[in-house]
């Protein structure tokens, strides 16, 4: 009897250290860049867990884009970890500015799933372990009153919007992240997807959004941002969830990863209790979503020791492949992470893959058009200037940008 | 004091004016002809959790022989300087080719990022700058007059917008004006009009910003206003007096001829300022509405995920230019005098 308890207790403790990760206890420096959000706090968290005797530096910044480069260039670099996404790790490799993995990942990444391992021309160059995605949110009280049902299109969106502003429930019942520069160049990036865009002519870094397809997502934009906050052109993400926790807003494309912060205690328990979330809308008749597929991963830096690079490897892959993480954290991310059971916050994510939402294009030029547009669709919103106009705009300045960069 | 006493006592300052103003503006002048080399690219296969493409890589290899055997990047001479996003010459041409009417070119030039950029810069200083003088010279001459009891705590409320950092200035009022804050919301309704939003209209972002320009600079202005203003001697004014002389009339034969040089310098100062407009803009979120020329530069460096050296390096240049240019009718006034001075 006393045998068996033993053993059972062996197996029960012996499965619980491995659920926890392989932990090798590196030792060297640790020093990691990565965006701010509570998921990838958690992560970095879990990281920090297995430092062994390496000294762990972290540094947390929504401005993580402007010193990933520069950061990473010096030699030694200044960090030698990066949690990047498909956007950000470009940059970093058009400057060659991170190094393979592969043999890390065979002697420490034993609780890695392949499907987590980002490769390029064969080469493991990041480590992903979750997934991101703009979808809808919306607020179920207000739309069963109205007898609304859940908009699956943005024609739909548009249309309930109206119904909700004609009601005089909400003067400005729509929200999503406008905010001339990154985030508005975002929303383009993915309405523009959904009419089934291809940002440029095939095989080459011509751009090709000024097109029947960039003036429809250009006006989908402008009627949507018709029926937001009329200072919209100012609105981030955090904005905007500040907004849909003052109630004021029924209907709102937001991050997956945000979804957290809205379902918390924090707030008013009504809106929280009547805030659900369900998979992004299509547009134009299009079938697959207005939506672009993000994965969140680690990148080692080259430009420091081999030494350092196995210490990030080893605290960062045991957070990669933490079982009682992506447990006791799921509700903050669609974890890509082995054992992750999606909870009731996953669903924007999950019904994207199912619909078959594309990836963000992953292209050395990406960069330089989302840039474009950024700035120059502003004034096609503002009404200064016709969707055509504004599109040759993005295009010629793009085209400079490209030229400058020697991409064109 | 003699040539070679000013000499000794000018090269600490000198040396270290080259060391980290001139040389840096020499680098960055280089660095304007440059481009990037051409980018060898190839195509692989990338794999994610969501599947696998085919796409193009930048290849490193082929890239760094590149950039081994020549680092600063592929002579590009004023080709940066003279494209789409700066001077802009092709599109002008055809602009004024293309357009009918002075008022369409000036719409398609100014719709240029850089003369976009010019514009609102131009304006601001425009606006700014004689507003500051004017304000701080009444502030000054106010407080000058008041007792001397409360003077003290007088002037450090005026001067408090200077001492605020311009960022948090900028962002409190960001958020007054939204159209959920408390200016916002009350313009709203006294308007009548919930859709009305300083933000998003430009002309009323572009007054915020300047508004918000004068109350920020005037308390530099009236600073110096008020150390020249102790220096006025006292026996003119009241001779002044007797005379019969108004109080407009002291202030305009008097007072502002010997403070002259110093409305010189004040305004040299600000006008530098104020052509390098650049705080307000990211604190008001302005981006979209108002572009400045430094605003030009920090979103080549910054907001773009590749960085864009060759084109800040170009805007910088420029912007060099520009202020040497609005300066140079004051410094050649002031040049003059010194001239006729000795």
């Amino acid at each position: 009897m006393k045998k068996i308890l033993l053993t059972l207790l062996f197996i029960l403790f012996g499965t619980t250290a491995y659920a926890d990760g392989h932990c090798s206890k590196p030792s060297g420096s640790i020093n990691i860049l990565a965006n701010d959000f509570p998921a990838l706090r958690t992560f970095v968290e879990t990281a920090k867990g297995c430092k062994g005797s390496a000294d762990f530096k972290v540094t947390h910044s929504s401005e993580h884009n402007k010193i990933a480069v520069p950061a990473l260039t010096a030699n030694p670099s200044e960090f030698s970890a990066r949690i990047a996404a498909n956007s950000s790790i470009v940059p970093l490799m058009n400057q060659d500015l991170i190094r393979p993995m592969d043999d890390l990942v065979k002697k420490y990444g034993k609780g890695i799933q392949d499907s987590q391992l980002i490769t390029i021309d064969g080469k493991v160059m990041a480590v992903a372990f979750m997934a991101n995605t703009q979808h809808l949110y919306y607020r179920e009280d207000v739309l069963k009153e109205l007898g609304i049902p859940v908009p699956k299109t943005y024609e739909e969106v548009v249309a309930a919007s109206e119904k909700i502003r004609a009601s005089g429930k909400m003067q400005h019942p729509y929200a999503a992240a406008y905010k001339a520069g990154w985030n508005l160049a975002e929303e383009f990036v993915n309405m523009f997807i959904g009419h089934g865009g291809e940002f440029f002519k095939a095989g080459t870094a011509e751009p090709n959004i000024n097109n029947a397809k960039g003036v429809a997502t250009l006006n989908m934009l402008k009627k949507l941002a018709s029926l937001s906050n009329p200072d919209y052109l100012t609105h981030d993400s955090e904005a905007i969830k500040v907004e849909w926790e003052s109630g004021k807003v029924a209907l709102m494309t937001l991050w997956a990863s945000r979804s957290g912060t809205l379902l918390d205690d924090e707030g008013d328990a009504k809106i929280t209790a009547a805030t659900k979330l369900t998979g992004p809308a299509t547009v134009g008749g299009g079938n697959i979503p207005a939506a672009t597929l993000w994965w969140d991963g680690f990148t080692l830096a080259k430009n420091r020791s081999d030494s350092d690079a196995e210490a990030s490897f080893i605290a960062l892959a045991h957070a990669a492949s933490n079982k009682k993480m992506v447990a006791d954290a799921a509700d903050q991310a669609v974890w890509l992470v082995e054992g992750f059971v999606p909870g009731p916050k996953s669903i924007g994510v999950i019904e994207a893959v199912k619909m078959g939402a594309k990836p963000y294009p992953m292209l050395p030029q990406m960069g330089l058009m989302h840039g474009a547009l950024g700035s120059e669709i502003v004034e096609f919103l503002q009404g200064k200037e016709s969707a055509e106009q504004a599109l040759k705009d993005v295009e010629a300045a793009y085209i400079s940008k490209a030229k400058e960069q020697g991409f064109l | 004091m003699p040539n070679k006493t000013f000499f000794w006592f000018f090269l600490p300052t000198g040396l270290a004016m080259i060391l980290f103003i001139g040389l840096p503006i020499i680098s960055t002048g280089i660095q304007s002809f440059y481009a990037q080399h051409d980018q060898v690219v190839k195509e692989v296969k990338k794999c994610d959790p969501f599947g696998c493409t085919v796409s193009i890589v930048v290849d490193q290899e082929a890239t760094s022989v590149l950039r081994d055997e020549r680092p600063l990047g592929k002579f590009n001479g004023f080709g940066t300087y003279v494209d789409r996003n700066h001077l802009a010459i092709e599109q002008i041409s055809e602009f004024w080719d293309e357009t009918d009417t002075l008022g369409d070119f000036i719409d398609q030039v100014t719709n240029l990022p850089f003369y976009k950029a010019l514009l609102f810069t131009l304006t601001y200083c425009l606006f700014v700058t004689p507003n500051v003088l004017l304000l701080g010279f009444i502030i000054a001459l106010s407080l000058n007059a008041i007792s001397r009891k409360i003077r003290g705590p007088l002037i450090f409320g005026t001067i408090l917008p200077m001492i605020v950092t311009p960022l948090v200035g900028s962002l409190v009022l960001f958020w007054m004006i939204d159209a959920e804050g408390i200016i916002g919301a009350n313009l709203q309704l006294m308007m009548e009009d919930p859709y009305l939003s300083l933000k998003s209209s430009r002309t009323l972002t572009w007054i915020t910003i300047i508004i918000y320009g004068i109350w920020h600079h005037s308390p530099f202005a009236f600073v110096v206003f008020y150390a020249a203003l102790q220096t006025v001697p006292q026996e003119p004014v009241e001779a002044a007096i007797i005379d019969g002389a108004s109080r407009y009339q002291r202030i305009r034969h008097i007072v502002l001829p010997h403070i002259y040089p110093v409305v010189t310098f004040v305004a040299l100062i600000s006008l530098m300022d104020n052509f390098r407009v650049f705080e307000p803009i990211i604190g008001f979120s302005a981006e979209g509405s108002a572009q400045s020329l430094s605003w030009l530069i920090y979103d080549n460096l910054v907001n773009e995920e590749v960085i864009l050296f060759g084109s800040a390096a170009a805007t910088s240049m420029m912007t060099i230019i520009g202020i040497a240019i609005l300066l140079a009718p004051v410094l050649i006034r002031t040049w003059k005098e010194f001239r006729t001075a000795r």
